[in-house]
């Protein structure tokens, strides 16, 4: 009776045949077999997990992923605004095409982009070669990995940005501007405060990829231990291949636990930006 | 829409689109056609001879299979999806809505373990596959199999699809359903005749950013895929070829290496074109 109750007030139908095929493919595709990580994992003795996770090369990958994510992040979020600037705010030649080409790094497969990026920035590389001569070494170190980085992150942040300030009405900048105030200082004080959820958003996308990618990295980063130049996600993968289940579920947990506290992160803002957005 | 007049350029205005294209040609686009130029270096002769080998065939193979599958359970996927999130109100809309983008920031290698943890030999569903093969008498493989390959090609672009339909779908609203419904009209017909215009460009355009990233997938794959010339995909042959350090072989990893970005340039310029169409689409309604 309740059930039929519940149907009377959804007008449209397939509420239930929608509900049961959304729950069921999302927990056979990505639910269960993440769960299975979480429980492999939790049969590990405290002890023993926390040896995994504190052995001297683990907590370095972890650094290196997160440090190298945090700066490309940060780095992408500058060009990333200016970017998003550019294609709305300015008419020019080329603007639709250079409008597409930011998303080069979303349809270009990572491995290709890993070793293309390896090669040119390798001493003996298109870019590598003229900054070798400069005392420069990009390819595998970590200025390579933050160069990939950067790569896979940008349209993360010019795609959370161009929404919102295709939106931005224009008059407040313009008041700002009639009252004297420099464009620096309109941009800090008007347009800067309107964008920061949208930036934290492409930021907490991009910093998120950047620390679980692997295709783009593996290659240009050398991998070197003594470096300190492995990424977590190549710590995962050599584990697995020397059939180290534990050790590499126990890297996997903690690694989930990140992205989850920065999709959560990313989710607060985005819900906050829309009650922002809903108010005006 | 805000209406707009945009900005005359000033000189600090060129500087900024000097800077942004230059950002975009040196990091953008420069690895495009290093691609191109690496693959071409030992002539279109070995270009054509590094493309054709078995280990590539099998690979372009394994990586239509999976891509095709990933594309098809994902469309189907994002429809439903999307139905849900945005025709009804119920508890915990927000936390499935959360779920359903948790591939985005997961790590593909992680993907791979995953399945691993559930399929491989220590995991737990695997006597469940052997008691299916014993009963129907047949040999399914999961992990370092294709199926395996195929799984995590899904999970990797799981979101993309009703990603691209639930904010149009949103923006929408549901009146015309409830309008329809009211007067009669059954959901397959609601579906077809009121809903799938407004979404038809969305779910193109799903489908080719899910088909770009399928047919790239690595990090995934890798963890899930050890045979070469049987599950390898283009990926993988690709990285296979270029750890193979000798400079024939870094060529030809090259040479496939551009098929992929040939597919990427097409997708660039449909993507393109449809957001075009569908800024069009917006205007007329």
């Amino acid at each position: 009776m309740k059930k039929k109750k519940a149907r009377q007030r959804r007008v449209i139908p397939g509420f239930s045949l929608s509900m049961g095929v959304t729950i069921t493919l999302l927990s056979l595709i990505i639910l269960i077999p993440l769960a299975s990580i979480l429980v492999y994992s939790l049969k590990l003795k405290p002890a023993e997990f926390i040896k995994v996770i504190t052995d001297e090369a683990v907590l370095w990958s972890f650094a290196t992923s997160i440090l190298c994510a945090l700066i490309a992040a940060i780095i992408n979020c500058i060009f990333g605004t200016m970017l998003a600037w550019v294609l709305v705010r300015y008419d020019f030649p080329g603007k639709q095409i250079l409008d597409g080409l930011i998303e080069i790094p979303f349809t270009l497969p990572t491995a290709v982009a890993g070793i293309t990026l390896s090669k040119m920035y390798s001493t003996t590389g298109e870019i590598g070669k003229p900054l070798s001569k400069l005392g420069i070494e990009v390819s595998y170190t970590h200025l390579g990995l933050i160069v990939a980085l950067i790569f896979v992150g940008i349209p993360f942040v010019v795609r959370a940005i161009q929404p919102v300030l295709q939106k931005f009405d224009v008059q407040y900048e313009e008041a700002a501007q009639m009252l004297g105030a420099s464009p620096i200082r309109t941009f800090m004080k008007v347009i800067f405060p309107e964008l920061r959820p949208a930036m934290l958003t492409g930021f907490g996308l991009a910093f998120a990829r950047g620390i679980g990618e692997y295709g783009s990295v593996i290659y240009i980063s050398g991998n070197n231990a003594k470096e300190h130049t492995q990424v977590v996600s190549y710590i995962i993968m050599q584990k697995l291949n020397y059939l180290d289940y534990g050790s590499a579920t126990a890297i996997a947990l903690v690694m989930l636990i990140i992205s989850f506290l920065l999709l959560l992160f990313v989710n607060i803002v985005q819900v906050k930006q829309s009650r922002r957005t809903n108010n005006v | 829409m805000v209406i707009r007049e945009k900005k005359k350029l000033t000189p600090h205005g060129i500087i900024l689109i000097v800077i942004s294209v230059l950002f975009v040609l040196l990091m953008l686009v420069f690895p495009l056609v290093s691609v191109i130029t690496n693959s071409l270096k030992k002539g279109f002769d070995f270009y054509i001879k590094s493309l054709s080998t078995e280990y590539v065939l099998s690979a372009l193979r394994v990586t239509i299979i999976a891509t095709v599958i990933a594309v098809v359970v994902n469309t189907f996927f994002g429809l439903m999806a999307g139905w849900l999130i945005t025709k009804f109100n119920f508890k915990g809309k927000q936390i499935l809505a959360t779920l359903i983008d948790i591939p985005f920031s997961v790590s593909p290698v992680i993907a791979g373990l995953a399945y691993i943890m559930m399929f491989g030999r220590l995991g737990w569903a695997s006597p469940i596959i052997d008691s299916i093969n014993e009963m129907f008498g047949t040999d399914i493989q999961i992990v370092f199999a294709i199926p395996g390959v195929v799984l995590a090609t899904i999970f990797v672009t799981f979101p993309f699809i009703s990603r691209e339909i639930i904010p149009v779908l949103n923006t929408q609203g549901k009146d015309e359903e409830e309008a329809a419904a009211l007067m009669g009209a059954k959901g397959f017909t609601i579906f077809r005749r009121v809903t799938f215009p407004h979404i038809k460009w969305a779910t193109i355009y799903g489908v080719i950013l899910c088909t770009a990233r399928a047919l790239g997938e690595f990090g995934a794959v890798n963890a899930l895929s050890k045979t070469r010339g049987e599950t390898f995909t283009l990926p993988l042959e690709i990285d296979a070829l270029y750890l193979a350090g000798s400079a024939d072989s870094i060529t030809a990893a090259f040479s496939v290496s551009s098929i992929l970005v040939i597919i990427a340039v097409i997708v660039l310029i449909l993507r393109n074109r449809f957001e075009h169409r569908e800024l069009k689409q917006k205007e007329q309604v």
